[in-house]
């Protein structure tokens, strides 16, 4: 009898763990064709959305390369470049530098902002070889809807009002939002990511003037 | 086979069997169809009636866009996921049934992501943590559960497809009036689930204040509210023809369902 009950158990549970194993199987076949079926096309447009957010920061025009092949990892802590700590990265990021005719012709830098009004603002600043704000980006925010996202180009072109500025213009005392002495509007009701992007973008600028020619020649070393 | 042509036949020759089970079969179908159609779409609604996958629906209507695509890819998952628990329902125990119930929504759900990933990346960017979420969408799991465990192919393919339509068709009233109050215009980004309709934003005046508490969290517990008041009034409305005094009773059971 005893035997007779565990045998039956022992039965029931090979059943089960067979019919779920099959189950187990019949859902890996399915995620393998779906995953074989889109994958080339899913990195394709993963590639098509970094290359449209790319030519948003660095025009086209601008170079004849690549973006996409002439990239380098940014470390937080890149011991090859001068005070890497001004991009504040929180983890490794591509730079992506440009070309036009065999010469450097700018170079796109991520840079982060801590301090903006909540979570980290991931930014992409594209610098010209002259050291002119080419275009800049927010990629990826969590400001206040309505208040603080206008620093998204998709909400609010405020975003535009960066182009075209360097260091020396305006010079550095000016580098501020229009509230704080400075040039630059600022959006209402969201002064703290206002100056948070700002701050960013000087950073970045900063960085490129410090490390000119290490980026510069960083298309040689790749 | 020898079967199948005196079927064929006898639709010239009618056989005494089937003419005479067909109506008594197809009657009770059709009222049941019917059924499955009202309980999906209002009697039964997941969202507004039985209150489920509210974390999808609040976080996800504040614009027609991401509303039409989570529900799309929710009512898909329905599908697949009925579909599948039906045909195998009668190979399930008890034991691992939810087990492989999860394991089926899951699949869908991941197939439903990586589907949107190479055909809308813009709305699969949109959406974010939202996509993988649909599996814990309890709507799927219930209808799994209490419907599709227990019927044929047919009926759990309606009854997904109806309650995929129901929860979907709130979703998207929800977005419709968060983005119109929220921002005063409709149909934005629209060219990221369908890549032709880049220009259908509608923008009521061009001086137009936002309402921001429309498109935050909040406004999306005040929209939905308002929506199932809505509800109630047309059910009302519907219920009782006959006098006021039975207003009560049918308010009650309206409310008390699910």
């Amino acid at each position: 009898m005893y035997n007779d009950a565990t045998n039956s158990m022992r039965a029931t549970i090979i059943k089960t763990s067979v019919v779920l194993g099959f189950f187990a199987l019949l859902a890996a076949l399915l995620l393998g064709v779906v995953n074989l079926a889109t994958v080339d096309r899913i990195q394709e447009q993963q590639r098509l959305a970094e290359r449209r957010a790319l030519a948003e920061v660095f025009p086209q025009t601008l170079h004849d390369n690549d973006l996409l092949l002439d990239t380098f990892t940014m470390a937080p802590d890149a011991p090859l470049f001068i005070q890497p700590e001004l991009l504040q990265l929180s983890f490794p990021r591509q730079a992506y530098s440009g070309q036009l005719d065999g010469f450097f012709s700018g170079i796109i830098l991520p840079v982060e902002a801590h301090d903006g009004y909540s979570g980290n603002i991931f930014i992409l600043v594209g610098i010209l070889a002259n050291g002119q704000v080419s275009a800049v980006r927010v990629l990826a925010h969590k400001e206040t809807p309505g208040l603080g996202d206008k620093i998204d180009f998709t909400i609010s072109d405020w975003i535009l009002g960066f182009d075209g500025k360097s260091l020396v213009n305006p010079r550095q005392s000016r580098w501020k939002i229009i509230k704080d002495g400075g040039e630059f509007d600022q959006l209402v009701g969201a002064t703290i990511t206002t100056r948070a992007v700002l701050d960013a973008v000087q950073r970045a600028l900063t960085f490129f003037q410090l490390n000119q020619h290490q980026l510069a020649n960083s298309i040689n070393r790749l | 086979m020898a079967l199948s042509t005196s079927n064929s036949k006898s639709n010239s020759n009618p056989n005494p069997i089937s003419p005479d089970t067909r109506p008594e079969t197809e009657a009770p179908a059709r009222a049941e169809s019917r059924e499955i159609i009202s309980q999906g779409l209002w009697t039964n609604n997941a969202a507004l009636v039985q209150l489920l996958g509210l974390c999808p629906l609040l976080a996800v209507s504040n614009s027609v866009v991401n509303a039409a695509g989570l529900g799309l890819a929710t009512i898909g998952v329905l599908l697949g996921s009925n579909g599948i628990v039906s045909v195998s329902r009668h190979r399930l125990s008890p034991a691992i049934r939810l087990p492989v119930f999860v394991l089926i929504i899951a699949t869908f759900t991941t197939c439903a992501e990586l589907l949107l990933h190479a055909f809308a990346i813009e709305l699969y960017q949109a959406l974010g943590i939202f996509i993988p979420l649909i599996v814990t969408n309890c709507t799927i799991l219930g209808r799994a559960e209490s419907f599709a465990s227990k019927n044929a192919l047919g009926p759990s393919l309606l009854d997904g497809l109806m309650t995929g339509l129901g929860f979907a068709g709130v979703l998207l009233v929800l977005g419709m009036f968060r983005e119109l109050a929220g921002t005063g215009a409709l149909f934005t980004n629209m060219d990221r689930l369908l890549p032709f309709a880049g220009n259908w934003t509608v923008r009521l005046t061009s001086s137009y204040k936002p309402f921001l508490l429309a498109i935050l969290p909040p406004g999306a517990f005040l929209f939905m509210g308002g929506l199932i008041a809505l509800k109630n009034i047309i059910d009302r409305k519907l219920d009782s023809p006959a006098p006021r005094q039975q207003d009560s009773t049918t308010s009650k059971r309206v409310r008390v369902t699910g």
